[in-house]
């Protein structure tokens, strides 16, 4: 629902990454999203192919790299991969969590030429 | 072919005009707070609970975000300082408000004259989850119509608010929702989050409410 700004911020900084780099053309982009942040890699593409289109991006790959959750439990401090909704720690059956890992968005590298 | 290594938060570019905000709030002593909910949790009633309540005490601004349509603003219009609609139907994103939208909401407001800025943001629990839009505290409503499965459904929102409300609570003895088992899920997610109890309708639990939100303005106030 809300991929259109951010796919613009995309599209802002492999252009200006490239740019910096002195290339010509973006091949590649390389995401990485986390499993809890909630953007959905197909609506990125979508709002993608329209927004690069006539830039040096257009036809760019969108690679995205997906993070799994990983909670930490307040109590144990075990870290785990949630099994159902609840979110209980695995080891204590503890239920407060904090997250450690699957709110990440970010660009990790770009490939260009 | 070259690689080049970023590593950028794509969602920086909002966090810079939100940081900006955050600033521009400061400088002009006003406290801001983010209300969010489900669509007829109680945003707007919440609001025009705390604008009678705190009425003679704090000089209040909000900004309503919604869709579509001006009918919040209407009704929070004669109790406060200023008011902005912010429609969102036209935005690039309608589904939150932004740091840029109220970047230029911002603009039309009296900023001297005012001590607390009540954003009302657009009605959806998963969206905003991911934007901060320059405000010092957030508040999340869950009603009890919604049920008491909202913060296992919605972590995200709930993890970051620094108040929870419980609205409706009048409706207990009519709805399945289970209060201990909510507030064993908030107290599991978010730990330090305030939790209150309270119904817009028959005024039961808005005075501590309105204690609190009096009592974080004026730290905030002195705070500078």
């Amino acid at each position: 629902m809300h991929e259109l700004g951010i796919t613009e911020n995309i599209v802002n900084i492999a252009l200006s990454k490239t740019d910096e780099a002195q290339a010509n053309k973006v091949i590649q982009i390389n995401l990485v999203i986390g499993e809890l942040s909630g953007f959905v890699p197909d609506c990125i593409q979508f709002y993608f192919d329209s927004l690069s289109k006539d830039t040096i991006a257009q036809g760019a790959v969108l690679h995205f790299e997906s993070v799994p959750t990983q909670l930490r439990c307040r109590n144990c401090s075990e870290i785990f991969h949630p099994q159902d909704t609840l979110w209980s720690c695995p080891k204590c059956q503890g239920q407060s969590v904090e997250i450690f890992k699957g709110r990440e968005l970010y660009i990790e590298s770009l490939e260009v030429e | 072919m070259k690689r080049i290594e970023v590593i950028q938060n794509v969602l920086e570019a909002n966090e810079t005009i939100a940081n900006r905000n955050r600033q521009l709030l400061d400088k002009h002593k006003v406290f801001a707070i983010n209300i969010m909910s489900a669509p007829g949790a109680g945003k707007t009633s919440l609001i025009l609970r705390i604008l009678k309540s705190l009425k003679g005490k704090l000089n209040i601004a909000i900004i309503e975000g919604d869709v579509a349509s001006t009918v919040d603003a209407e009704k929070v219009q004669s109790e406060a300082k200023a008011v902005v609609q912010i429609n969102t139907r036209n935005m690039p994103e309608s589904c939150s408000l932004m740091a840029a939208m109220i970047e230029s909401a911002l603009k039309d407001m009296p900023l001297d004259d005012i001590d607390l800025l009540l954003i009302e943001n657009v009605g959806n629990l998963i969206c905003p989850s991911e934007f901060t839009l320059g405000e010092h505290k957030r508040v999340v409503i869950s009603s009890l119509p919604e049920g008491d499965d909202k913060p296992t459904k919605y972590p995200l929102i709930f993890i970051d608010a620094d108040a929870v409300v419980i609205n409706k609570i009048d409706l207990l003895p009519h709805v399945d929702f289970d209060i201990a088992a909510f507030l064993h899920s908030i107290a599991g997610l978010n730990p330090k989050a305030k939790v209150f109890q309270l119904s817009c309708k028959t005024g039961e639990g808005i005075e501590r409410w309105c204690s609190w939100i009096l009592e974080q303005t004026k730290n905030n106030t002195t705070r500078q």
